[in-house]
């Protein structure tokens, strides 16, 4: 049973070790300008030159995908970073104090988390307008509720804790006993919480961008590209291979990593 | 165990994915080597044709009416071509030729029309055509009739129309309010019986052929018209529209044979239906064009303009996005209208990074500049075209952005609002210069790019007033060449029209106007 479990973990740290080296690489060095346009090489199929082809434009595909996957990163660390953030804050207030006040931090949170996050986002964006950074608050906003959820129901077993109480009889602040006792010891929660988080994340901002709400041309994203390589399924089937398959691997490693307990 | 399974299957997966589109690239690089030649021109080879048979033609819209006068889509009208005729239809030239009329003349001050009618034309229903029924169907267009249906579209341009009388039998005479040499151009409304109200659902007109069948979202069936007046008249005996919800759907049946016949394929779809195919390439007579708000910072500075047009390489734009077949355009009128079409603007600004800079650094822009280009997302082409540009204008050390926005705002924020730089476009026209370029008159309610020139407007309103054909081309010369030498807008090109046709057709014949003329298709002998 023990080395299944192992296995999976492995593979998942291999797959997401994989990805960041990816991305990370993306940031310093791409092999070609990911913009830059070429008549003369539109659509070729992968080759030497250009591993991945090159798209409607003659853009190598490789160095989009690179370019494109960093966005799509940034996006989605922003992403479950206001998502966590926001999460901790609200979910740790209204586990610790309960109460009135509990009760309606809640159930707006239920509320918002009847919707599907994409929807949600795209409400969002219908109000703030379109726009890259416009699509990590939407998305942030979005991600919220789920962490609150997570994050008061951890505080809610460990403030009856005898650790806590303890704390209090010792004089500890409010603040202090939330942030500095009870947090780091839901740490390993809300750490899963942060990769599946990052995962939906990844998802929600190839959907967006898919749907021509996020990332704006000619800046490429995972999803856009994936977006703009539809018209070239049957003929330029490379095209839409390489940003799926970079999302599949992608996402398919930090769940089989966040599936280790 | 299971999640190695899993595992495994996805790994194979993602291999057999790459197997797969390895093999596929292959065929397509092959492909695309053929696209880089010059199409043939094989309508010259083509077979004799013979009389008979049916085809199938994939349309995307669904018909909006079946009585002439009450349809407005684009995709309703090119339908209908082939059932109704008005005393005179468009050729492929862009001509006007007498049709329910043999012959006409118009009076020297431009006020008085006269047409006589040609003998013998007969309705589908087998009742000939009198005057009564001419004057009827163009009053019922002009909105002269004592009852007017409120569903039927008065065209405006007839409202210049003071009366139309018959002098005998076979003599029409139309006198005007004001002359205008331009209306014959809207004397192409359909001739209808003037005693018969079923028009809507099973329309009767003089055309080549007979309503047969309509199936809502399904497809319209018509039949040959024995009868049709010219006796060569049309090749098959049966057509077929068949409705298509969107191209993709079309092109699928395309690939599998159930449709003959299909216009406007992208460039894309046209390279794959290359050997399956005969594909015809004409022009969508559009002018697409980087239009620029003459009203907004930086364009109100003529160099500005002009710079931006040395700047963007026309051809290349069209090379990505045309596959090299679209028509440079210099001005705001395409080569379909050809009389009024003045070619020589084409090179007008050729592409030249070194004089757009030096213009730049004259406006004061020696940096550069940033500006955005607000384009309708629906249209991928044009979202094509201006990632294009984007990238161009780098060149020249421009900075330009690109705000996607759905149809209807790009229709609320920037052509009735104008509240924007720049926008990509296509703009498409009548068979009449008029409407083309009547919208740069500085209070025209379309003119959208806020262009404003008193040389202009003078013009314009002596060329619409003119009677005189060469004076009047003369003037749409000068039009062209003031907003061409102004800078109006970045004029870019005519995109390419791809038709698909079954390659034992023939005759199939690309027009100025948005229609799909099935009289002169033919199958070809063996």
């Amino acid at each position: 049973m023990k080395r299944k479990r192992k296995g999976s973990f492995w593979a998942g740290c291999f797959l997401a070790g994989l990805a960041i080296l990816f991305v990370g690489t993306g940031i310093f060095y791409t092999p070609y300008d990911p913009n830059q346009m070429n008549a003369a090489l539109k659509n070729t199929a992968p080759c030497w030159t250009h591993w991945f082809g090159t798209d409607n434009f003659g853009r190598d595909i490789l160095s989009r995908v690179m370019a494109g996957s960093r966005t799509t990163f940034l996006i989605a660390l922003c992403t479950v970073g206001i998502g966590t953030f926001f999460g901790i804050i609200l979910g740790a207030i209204t586990g610790y104090f309960g109460g009135i006040l509990d009760k309606i931090i809640m159930r707006m949170n239920d509320v918002l988390l009847a919707f599907p996050s994409l929807l949600l986002s795209l409400v969002f964006i219908s109000i703030i307008g379109i726009g890259k950074y416009n699509s990590i608050a939407a998305l942030g906003i979005a991600f919220i509720p789920s962490f609150v959820r997570v994050v008061r129901s951890e505080f809610v077993t460990q403030k009856e804790m005898d650790y806590v109480k303890n704390a209090r009889i010792m004089g500890a602040g409010h603040g202090r006993i939330m942030f500095v006792h009870i947090l780091p010891n839901t740490f390993s929660i809300v750490a899963s919480a942060i990769t599946i988080g990052f995962n939906n994340a990844v998802l929600a901002e190839a959907g967006m961008s898919y749907l021509g709400l996020g990332v704006q041309p000619p800046d490429a994203s995972l999803g856009r590209m994936l977006s703009e390589s539809q018209a070239y399924l049957f003929s330029a089937p490379w095209y839409a291979v390489a940003p799926g398959m970079v999302i599949i691997i992608t996402v398919l490693g930090f769940s089989l990593v966040n599936e280790k307990r | 165990m299971k999640k190695r399974k899993i595992l495994t299957l996805l790994a194979a997966a993602l291999f057999l994915s790459l197997a797969l589109y390895g093999c596929k690239g292959d065929t397509d690089s092959k492909s695309g080597t053929a696209e880089t030649q010059a199409p043939s021109s094989e309508s010259d080879s083509l077979g004799e044709p013979v009389y008979g048979g049916s085809v199938v033609v994939g349309i995307t819209q669904d018909l909006d009416s079946l009585d002439p006068h009450k349809a407005v889509a684009a995709g309703t009208k090119e339908v209908l071509f082939n059932i109704f005729e008005g005393l005179v239809k468009p050729d492929e030239e862009g001509n006007l030729v007498p049709a329910v009329a043999s012959d006409y003349t118009i009076s020297e001050d431009g006020t008085v029309y006269t047409f006589i009618l040609r003998d013998g034309v007969k309705f589908h229903n087998g009742k000939l055509v009198t005057a009564e029924d001419v004057i009827y169907s163009i009053k019922r267009c002009a909105g002269l009739l004592e009852t007017t249906d409120a569903e039927v579209k008065v065209e405006t341009a007839l409202a210049n129309i003071k009366e139309v009388t018959a002098k005998d039998e076979k003599t029409i005479e139309i006198v005007l309010k004001e002359g205008d040499i331009e209306l014959i151009g809207y004397l192409t409304c359909a001739i209808i019986p003037c005693d018969y109200d079923q028009q809507a659902t099973q329309p009767v007109g003089t055309g080549p052929f007979k309503f047969k069948s309509y199936q809502p979202l399904e497809s319209v069936e018509l039949e040959k018209n024995a009868e049709y007046w010219d006796s060569a008249l049309p090749y098959l005996n049966e057509v077929k529209f068949q409705i298509s919800s969107n191209t993709d759907a079309a092109f699928l049946q395309l690939e599998a044979g159930a449709i003959d016949i299909f216009p406007y394929l992208t460039e894309d779809q046209a390279k794959q239906l290359e050997t399956t195919f005969r594909i015809e390439t004409g022009h969508m007579n559009l002018v697409q064009a980087l239009f620029l708000n003459n009203k907004a910072e930086p364009f109100t500075n003529e160099k500005v303009r002009e710079a931006l047009n040395y700047a963007i390489d026309k051809q290349g734009i069209i090379d990505m996005v045309s596959g090299g077949k679209g028509t440079i355009l210099g001005s705001n009128m395409f080569s379909g209208l050809s009389k009024y079409y003045l070619a020589e603007l084409e090179d007008y600004y050729p592409y030249d990074v070194n004089k757009a800079k030096e213009l730049l650094k004259e406006a004061g822009y020696e940096n550069g500049f940033t500006f955005t280009i607000t384009v309708p997302s629906n249209y991928q082409f044009h979202v094509d075209t201006a990632q294009i540009i984007v990238e161009q204008l780098k060149q020249a050390g421009i900075t330009a952005e690109i705000e996607l926005v759905e149809w209807s705002a790009w229709l609320e924020e920037v052509y009735v609002g104008r509240n924007y730089q720049s926008t990509i476009i296509g703009l498409d026209a009548k068979l009449s210069p008029r409407d083309l370029m009547e919208r740069y008159t500085s209070t025209a309610s379309n003119n959208f790019m806020n262009f404003n020139s008193a040389a202009y407007d003078e013009i314009i309103e002596k060329a619409i007033k003119s009677t005189n054909e060469t004076e009047k081309i003369e003037y749409y010369y000068q039009l062209q060449k003031i907003l061409a030498e102004d800078s109006a807008s970045v004029y870019l090109q005519d995109p390419p029209l791809m038709v698909a046709v079954n390659k034992k057709l023939g005759g199939y014949k690309f027009y100025p106007v948005y229609v799909q003329d099935m009289a002169h298709v033919y199958y070809m002998e063996e």
